[in-house]
């Protein structure tokens, strides 16, 4: 399996009032071709802005972005085009990130036209993009508040697919929608990366649905990884505290089952300016002296296993 | 058997809009005793928060029109009461906490004046002792007591809610109303949340009705749970008998499409299909054209059946009944 890209120490910092924002502080992995690479982390730790840094969305502030071998960290808004042609985004909300005042068809030849496709050969395509993404032609002419939340995300994903890219990211693609599509939205989205041989970065919060659909998960906080490893794995033996607690906090449907819970204390810090040390320190309770004061580095524990961490 | 503090009985609520009538609530019917958490589950639309609105007396009407039925709390109607006795009942006797906690409290007034006001509201107290009351109210909540004139914007998501949690137990409720209480919140912080609803409830003995489609907080939470369909209560019960004895096919695909519950590995079991327009809801079983169960018998008016040990199932060919253990 060759490696399509890879993130060495990125940094995305925001100017704000009371100073900078450390979005993105240091991330580095690497994803291979056909893998589903999930990102998890609770709200404000930088995942989103991890995934919007990678396509572009923002610029860099530091650090290096290799997609299929060529340096992507710094590149004009042409190359940027390009890149679109091969990765492309799914945005978490079905509601806001559809133009409200374009037809369904219209929202997905757009990509297509502005690519230079003629309209005849665009529309015929969005067609079929229609269909791969179970739409049924009924709905070409209509407006998205017409349609359902479910349905919605399939034009996201049609929209996405628009340009055959090889490269996907997914941010929280069905954190809106309730379980039963939800369950839909996943199976389709399996199911074209096993027919488009896609690679997939997965963002979401929910630990289910990242259990489910990633073959390797990288659990973030407050703009750092902390724990990174194979799905199994991190779910059988985590060892950050962080995704300790995070695991243990998600409540079992499992009536018979008694849950250990580990219930953490206080609430995320503010990235604006963060102090050096662990950023989890606050809230640890294992946390001695020198959480408080030096950087933990990501460590191979275990073929695969990565974990920032004095104690392990 | 502990008494009865509220019976909702045979509620229909639809909504008069331009587009038609919506019937959101649909003869909907059940109990709460004393003490215990009755979960409602369900996805968007169903008609969970329609009926909430109808407990609290705050139902926007127009468009909002209740076509049967009556709520009693202790005896009266709610339904068809005045405006001012709603008044002295909601925040005191019954409270409601509201899904979204960002938008639920005001932004310019300090999060203790919040709660000192539902106090004075309903108890004849001086403003200083209403002070202090709430006060207490925060540290019951983990709220340190000196941030009680602060605004709203300091605090996170998690500690607005506890806030608002705050405001709804500080004249000691009978009946505690949870409209997704955690959904807005991460799940470390949820945790925190629904321990912190546990020890109140203990101590306080409120009687809950927990709003959610996370089956998972059902499960840590309630005693009892109603899953609701296109406005209809389409299975009722125990927890156990829900959650180990599930009867109706809604419930069974509710549980078979969580990831991580699928035994048949990577692809998930969802629902086929999508809710029915609450516009023009059939007559016969509303969830048949998604059933994976559906028979020729589904296709006339299906009334809500108890399969025993007062497990209630709408359905005509149940999955199981109590006391033949399903798995």
């Amino acid at each position: 399996m060759s490696v399509i890209l890879k993130v060495e120490n990125l940094k995305k910092y925001f100017d704000v009032q009371g100073g900078k924002l450390h979005a993105v502080d240091g991330i580095s992995f690497s994803i291979n071709e056909g893998e589903t690479f999930g990102i998890v982390g609770e709200s404000g730790c930088g995942k989103s802005t991890l995934g919007r840094t990678i396509i572009h969305l923002y610029q860099p502030t530091s650090g290096k972005i290799i997609f299929e071998n060529k340096d992507i960290t710094f590149i004009s808004k042409k190359e940027c085009r390009e890149l679109l042609r091969k990765m492309q985004f799914i945005f978490q909300d079905p509601y806001s990130s559809l133009n409200p005042r374009m037809t369904v068809i219209d929202i997905i030849m757009e990509p297509l036209l502005i690519d230079g496709m003629k309209r005849k050969d665009a529309r015929q395509r969005a067609s079929e993009l229609m269909e791969m993404v179970g739409l049924s032609k009924m709905f070409e002419t209509s407006y998205p508040h017409e349609l359902d939340g479910g349905r919605r995300q399939r034009i996201g994903i049609a929209r996405a697919l628009a340009l055959e890219p090889k490269f996907i990211i997914c941010d929280e693609p069905v954190s809106a929608l309730d379980v039963s599509i939800q369950a839909q939205i996943l199976n389709l989205m399996l199911e074209l990366q096993e027919k488009l041989k896609l690679t997939y970065i997965f963002i979401t919060h929910d630990l289910s649905v990242v259990k489910h659909i990633s073959d390797r998960v990288m659990v973030m906080y407050l703009g750092q990884t902390v724990e990174l490893a194979e799905t199994q794995e991190l779910f059988s033996n985590p060892v950050h505290p962080y995704t300790k607690a995070l695991l243990s906090a998600v409540p079992s449907i499992d009536i018979d089952e008694q849950q250990k819970r580990e219930i953490l204390h206080g609430e995320i810090a503010s990235p604006i300016n963060p102090q050096p040390g662990c950023r989890f320190a606050a809230r640890c309770k294992y946390s001695t002296s020198r959480c408080k004061t030096d950087d933990p580095q990501l460590v191979e524990i275990k073929p695969g296993h990565f974990v920032s961490c004095y104690n392990v | 058997m502990s008494e009865v503090i509220l019976s909702v009985k045979n509620l229909s609520v639809e909504y008069r809009v331009e587009e038609g009538i919506v019937k959101a609530v649909n003869d909907v019917s059940f109990d709460v005793k004393s003490g215990e958490t009755l979960g409602l589950v369900g996805e968007t639309g169903a008609g969970k928060t329609t009926i909430a609105l109808s407990i609290m007396g705050l139902l926007p009407v127009p468009p909002a029109v209740v076509t049967q039925g009556e709520i009693l709390f202790e005896g009266e109607n709610i339904l068809a009461a005045n405006e001012k006795y709603l008044r002295t009942l909601r925040g005191n006797k019954i409270s409601m906490i509201f899904q979204d906690p960002m938008s639920a409290l005001n932004p310019s007034t300090y999060v203790g004046d919040q709660i000192s006001e539902v106090i004075m509201l309903h108890n004849k107290v001086s403003k200083d002792k209403a002070r202090e009351m709430a006060e207490e109210c925060l540290e019951m909540v983990g709220i340190p007591k000196n941030r009680y004139a602060e605004y709203p914007h300091k605090f996170s998501g998690g500690m607005k809610q506890r806030v608002i949690i705050a405001i709804a137990l500080a004249c000691n409720p009978n009946l505690l109303i949870a409209d997704e209480p955690t959904t807005a919140l991460d799940v470390t912080i949820q945790a925190q949340i629904l321990e912190l609803m546990e020890q109140l409830k203990e101590k306080k003995g409120t009687s809950n009705i927990l709003i959610t489609h996370d089956l998972g907080v059902i499960a840590k939470m309630c005693d009892r749970v109603a899953v609701i369909y296109a406005g209809e209560i389409v299975e009722m019960g125990t927890l156990r008998q829900v959650f180990k004895n599930t009867a109706h096919p809604y419930t069974k695909g509710l549980f078979d499409a969580l990831p991580g519950n699928s035994l048949s590995g990577k692809r998930l079991k969802p629902i086929k299909g999508s809710m029915p327009d609450p516009t023009s809801l059939p007559e016969n079983c509303k969830f048949a054209n998604r059933c994976f169960n559906k028979s020729d018998k589904c296709d006339q008016r299906i009334k809500l059946v108890d399969i025993g040990d007062g497990h209630l199932v709408r359905c005509v060919s149940p999955l199981c009944s109590e006391g033949v253990k399903s798995h």
